[in-house]
């Protein structure tokens, strides 16, 4: 029997839930060469300011049991880069949803940002990044309170016809109550969750292994901490909700869709293997066969 | 095991064979670990690696004939074509490997290859019969002083005078930097950095370079001594 893997976000409509996270899939241009992207539902394009940022100093990068830590910091091209050259590029070879990830360090920034993503023929949909745990005065400071929240949501769905996301922080006490504030200040939908703050150190060196001291933790590990925030927000909110957060296989979807979300980000599965993505969305219609689900859409909250 | 700690592996399989490195899924650890490539020959790849934490430490505890999921054709490598007659070739402890196969290419391309390896001490010495099966002139040099020069590269190199038009380094970064910053002429490094694709999507391995943020596992490894800030 034939399956519909195929899922409606705010009017939008992906062949498939499979999306990649932002962040740990560039622009999608730097994996072209090495698989069709048109199997993928959506792409998250990596996290964009306003102007170019070179990020954090290395080592950006240590491994965890279960997961890694990232420092990335946003490092970006600025938003005209991202509007004028990389979508663009992306559109030449792909068809699926585009979604520009947004960040900023003032409310101004966001608004400017997300004002010229909402103007880029080539993006679908709008993701707003509240919750980058790896900058100082900005991203996740404004993720971590419902009433900032709730202002950035308010300034750019201010400027954005299209749909917008806000990317919630799991670094929260109550999530639901953020979540909340969002979707009261007019968010399409919610993304959630970031990258767990986290650190390691180098015992020998005596020394944190990140030069940033502390990064953002993600990968399997923490799986069953996202869904369960995935599933609360779901049942407090009516507007849809992006899964992610330790995402590695196609019955993880399966388990996100469940738990409410109505689209499923990969993130750092990506980082150990390139063809992640593909391979979970390909792995979707045996998996439902066994377990007799004929339409995606069908099975989104109803755990 | 072929020095201290330090270890060679073949592999072969299907795939790409050519770039700079390749990136080793190794079973129980969450990311891959980047290995630059030594030789290779009718579709084999040697890697030699040391073993410096608990990933690697399982790596050399495999039997040989196990399965690995590798990818290759990751980076890019050394220009072989940028040296016009005569290249130097200077490379410390764990870096020595990937100028090894440079230094075939070189020669295949019928330049006057000279060596430089420099290692702490002499149960650290790797490939340095291989290099002179190779090059037209070799030089050691131990910081105890126990096989060749007493020192650090720059001190073999400041002995042996070498002639050359293009350089090409790799091993720890304070040696590359002596080496760029001290070494007349243009040149190249391969640089090392914690990764995370390995694939230049994920910007975990990016420096700072004079013409802007350059990420070592794509735009990489190597660099030109020019771009270089040190």
């Amino acid at each position: 029997m034939v399956k519909d893997l195929s899922v409606h976000l705010c009017g939008l409509r992906l062949k498939n839930p499979v999306i990649p996270a932002s962040g740990t899939f560039g622009f999608g241009l730097e994996l072209a060469d090495s698989m069709d992207l048109n199997v993928l539902g959506g792409i998250s394009l990596k996290g964009t300011t306003r102007e170019a940022r070179y990020g954090n100093p290395t080592p950006r990068i240590a491994e965890c049991e279960g997961g890694m830590i990232n420092s990335v910091g946003l490092q970006n091209p600025g938003i005209d880069v991202l509007v004028n050259e990389k979508v663009p590029a992306l559109r030449k070879v792909y068809g699926g949803c585009v979604i520009a990830n947004i960040s900023g360090f003032s409310l101004d920034e966001y608004r400017e940002c997300c004002a010229k993503a909402d103007a880029c023929e080539g993006i679908d949909l709008i993701e707003v990044n509240i919750s980058c745990p790896n900058v100082h005065n900005g991203g996740m400071a404004f993720g971590t309170s419902a009433t900032s929240a709730a202002e950035v949501t308010a300034a750019v769905k201010a400027v954005c016809r299209k749909p917008v996301f806000i990317k919630l922080s799991p670094n929260v006490t109550d999530i639901v109550s953020i979540a909340r504030a969002c979707e009261d200040a007019g968010a399409d939908g919610l993304t959630l969750v970031n990258t767990f703050l986290g650190m390691r150190i180098d015992i020998i060196r005596r020394k944190p292994v990140i030069a940033n001291k502390m990064g953002g933790f993600s990968g399997q590990a923490i799986f069953p901490v996202a869904l369960r925030m995935v599933y609360q927000v779901a049942h407090a909110c009516r507007i849809p909700v992006m899964g992610c957060g330790g995402v590695a296989s196609a019955r993880d979807v399966i388990e996100m869709m469940m738990a409410g979300a109505s689209a499923v980000q990969v993130g750092a599965e990506n980082l150990r293997n390139p063809f992640a993505c593909p391979e979970i969305a390909s792995a979707l219609p045996a998996l439902m066969d066994e377990l007799k689900i004929n339409s995606l859409q069908e099975i989104i909250g109803t755990v | 095991m072929i020095a201290v700690k330090t270890f060679k592996m073949v592999l072969e399989g299907e795939g790409a064979v050519d770039g700079e490195f390749i990136d080793i899924a190794i079973p129980g650890f969450y990311l891959r670990r980047p290995l630059s490539i030594c030789d290779q020959e009718d579709g084999r790849l040697t890697v030699i690696y040391k073993v410096v934490g608990e990933g690697t430490k399982v790596l050399s505890e495999m039997a040989v004939g196990t399965e690995l999921e590798v990818l290759t054709g990751l980076g890019r490598g050394f220009d072989a074509d940028a040296c016009r007659e005569e290249a130097l070739l200077v490379g410390g402890g764990l870096g020595v490997p990937p100028l090894y196969l440079l230094a075939k290419e070189l020669k295949a391309r019928g330049k006057k290859v000279t060596a430089v390896l420099g290692f702490n001490k002499a149960d650290e010495i790797i490939l340095t019969q291989e290099f002179e099966t190779v090059c037209d002139q070799v030089a050691v040099s131990t910081v105890d002083g126990s096989v060749g020069v007493k020192g650090f590269v720059t001190d073999a190199i400041a002995a042996l005078k070498p002639d050359y038009d293009f350089f090409y380094t790799c091993g720890p970064m304070v040696m590359m930097k002596v080496v760029c910053t001290t070494l007349e002429g243009p040149g190249e490094a391969s640089l090392e950095e914690r990764m995370g694709c390995g694939a230049g999507f994920c910007y975990g391995c990016s420096i700072q370079t004079k013409s802007g943020p350059r990420r070592v596992c794509k735009d990489g490894p190597v660099f030109k001594k020019e771009e270089l800030t040190w």
